[in-house]
């Protein structure tokens, strides 16, 4: 008998800070750090009687974001309260959305192993954060809990998608297409350690060629991409084991643990929850207009996507490439810096892709930032290879003292007396003691082995450096070689 | 008699929800009074209303909005003031048990 092969079936919930000045429903700022509860008013402390007022801003990055997405939004859209008991909580419901949520159906592209796929957007919809409990010891051993209601009531976005993900890497690029866009939009600055950008997800397995879903497990606690990718490796095979035991799949909620690698179940729960949403009568609903959303469209920057596809378009990179450089809104801006300085979009995308990118510690906006090699310095460094000063080889050893130092590449040139080797004398003269010491390779040549030349441009090289001309040194050599036979 | 809108298991399961601790008395009285409620809504339910929209608000108002600005908080001790328990600038709460 043969083992069942099994389908993963992912499907991903983000929740995102949004970078409004202040919170959804009060003026509260929502500044990360502050000390505890001195970011609060009676609004976000959910006091009886308080009345919330909606952020516009938050509902235009809403819009803003459901647009990039391709998302339907919806006309009409409401605020529901979500009941439940938790101290991070107090007024014991959560302003959320649920039936009419204010976007519907949108889809991201995602690329893995150079295959783009369609991932689906069921909804995005809005509601507050809650605040954040410290507990005195861990949660099973904890006597009591400490409150900071800063974070409460900061705008959160959800986006949720279809259960279109088929595996764990396909999960992780998915999560970083779209933490992409919201950044590239300056809705949310994605930072997954401060938790501004978060993520869940729903996994489950069903036999190859089953068109039935499976039992699904929910993962929380996910922290980095990284964590994302080995959590839902390591569920994927606890399920795949489990069933093939001939187990069942208890649909529960598990924690990742990534300091131990695997996923343990949360306590279940005796009761299913039971949210009784019903909408909001302290908001009343939004109506929203074409003209807001055109208006809103034309806002719209230049997204990975479309960016990625002018890349290819406009200076005909390869998609590999034009992938690889629109990653970071920075990154991007910074290839293109260069390119307007330096001509050779081809020549500069492997400058950065290989030379820079080894050196930056990342590719997002503070690695960009604080980048030695400012965008005119590598132009002019490629600028010396082609106007003959130093050859490609010379050039990337002086880039990395460009990076260690910040010097620009002249004066690193010129202290180190790189300067190409391009007197024809002189170099007629290196020449003709390489073509002296290596008969044989000479010989070869006439003979008509006619890569014996590479052979003794390298001899030239060496003899000098890397500093001599390359161009020069095969034209001397050629000269000589044909004038002998 | 007519059957009964609602079992003594739903109140209870309701009570559960909203935290209430019911004594048997006050489950029995709970239960009559939102029997007599729910009855009252099934006379509601005979009025045709197949043309009316369903609503959620009762004034007919949309897009109540305000521009994103920061206002001042209230200052920590004030917002502190009725914590029942307090530990620094925090609030103590009780350790969490799921049920």
């Amino acid at each position: 008998m043969t083992a069942t092969e099994y389908e993963v079936i992912i499907g991903l919930e983000v929740h995102a800070q949004l970078l409004t000045r202040s919170k959804m429903f009060c003026g509260c700022p929502t500044a990360f750090g502050g000390a505890p509860n001195s970011q609060t008013c009676p609004v976000c402390q959910g006091m009886p009687g308080v009345l919330p007022v909606i952020n516009r801003r938050a509902i235009e990055f809403g819009i803003r974001t459901a647009l990039a997405l391709d998302c339907t939004i919806n006309a009409g859209c409401r605020f529901a309260r979500k009941h439940y008991y938790y101290p991070d909580m107090p007024k014991n419901f959560q302003i959320s959305q649920y039936e009419e949520p204010l976007a519907v159906e949108g889809w991201l592209s995602v690329e893995v192993n150079g295959t783009a796929r369609r991932v689906g957007i069921q909804r995005l919809h809005l509601e507050e954060d809650v605040g954040k409990l410290i507990h005195e010891g861990t949660l099973e051993t904890a006597r009591a809990s400490l409150v900071d209601f800063n974070r409460s009531g900061v705008p959160l976005m959800e986006i949720v998608s279809k259960p279109d993900v088929r595996s764990a890497e396909e999960a992780a690029a998915y999560l970083r297409a779209l933490r992409a866009i919201l950044i590239y939009l300056g809705v949310c600055d994605g930072n997954m350690e401060e938790g501004s950008f978060r993520c869940d997800a729903n996994i489950s397995l069903r036999p190859k060629g089953s068109t039935e879903y499976g039992v699904k497990v929910e993962i929380k606690n996910m922290n980095s991409f990284k964590n994302v990718q080995r959590a839902l490796e390591f569920e994927a095979q606890r399920q795949a084991k489990a069933l093939a035991a001939g187990e069942r799949i208890v649909q529960e909620t598990r924690l990742w643990e990534a300091d131990k690698d695997y996923t343990l179940s949360m306590r279940s729960k005796e009761y299913a929850h039971d949210y009784r949403y019903f909408p909001e009568p302290d908001l009343v609903p939004l109506r929203v207009e074409q003209r807001w959303v055109d208006r809103l469209r034309t806002t719209l920057p230049e997204l990975p996507g479309e960016r990625r596809q002018r890349f290819v378009a406009r200076y005909g990179l390869p998609a590999y490439d034009a992938d690889l450089l629109t990653q970071s809104r920075a990154l991007a801006d910074y290839y293109e810096a260069v390119v307007r300085e330096y001509a050779k979009p081809k020549v500069v995308s492997n400058w950065v892709m290989s030379e820079l990118l080894r050196e930056l510690p990342g590719d997002d906006e503070a690695a960009i930032a604080r980048c030695p090699v400012p965008p005119l310095n590598l132009a002019r460094l490629l600028a010396l290879i082609d106007n003959g000063t130093i050859s490609g080889k010379i050039a990337k050893d002086v880039f990395e003292k460009m990076y260690r130092s910040g010097e620009d590449a002249e004066a690193i040139v010129k202290r180190e007396g790189l300067r190409q080797l391009a007197d024809v004398d002189v170099l007629g003269s290196v020449v003709d003691q390489v073509l002296g010491a290596n008969a044989g390779a000479v010989a070869d040549w006439r003979k008509g082995k006619k890569q014996s030349l590479g052979f003794l441009v390298g001899q030239v090289m060496k003899a000098t450096q890397g500093k001599a001309n390359p161009a020069l040194v095969n034209q001397l050599l050629l000269e000589r070689l044909s004038k002998g036979s | 008699m007519a059957e009964p809108k609602i079992t003594l298991a739903e109140v209870e399961h309701v009570a559960r929800l909203a935290r209430l601790d019911l004594s048997q008395a006050e489950k029995e009285r709970m239960r009559s009074q939102l029997d007599a409620i729910l009855t009252y809504i099934d006379k509601l339910r005979q009025l045709d209303t197949d043309n009316v929209e369903p609503t959620s608000h009762a004034i007919p108002m949309v897009n109540v909005m305000r521009e994103d600005e920061v206002r001042p908080c209230l200052p920590t001790e004030a917002m502190l003031a009725n914590a029942p328990e307090r530990a620094s600038d925090f609030f103590r709460v009780p350790r969490i048990i799921e049920e």
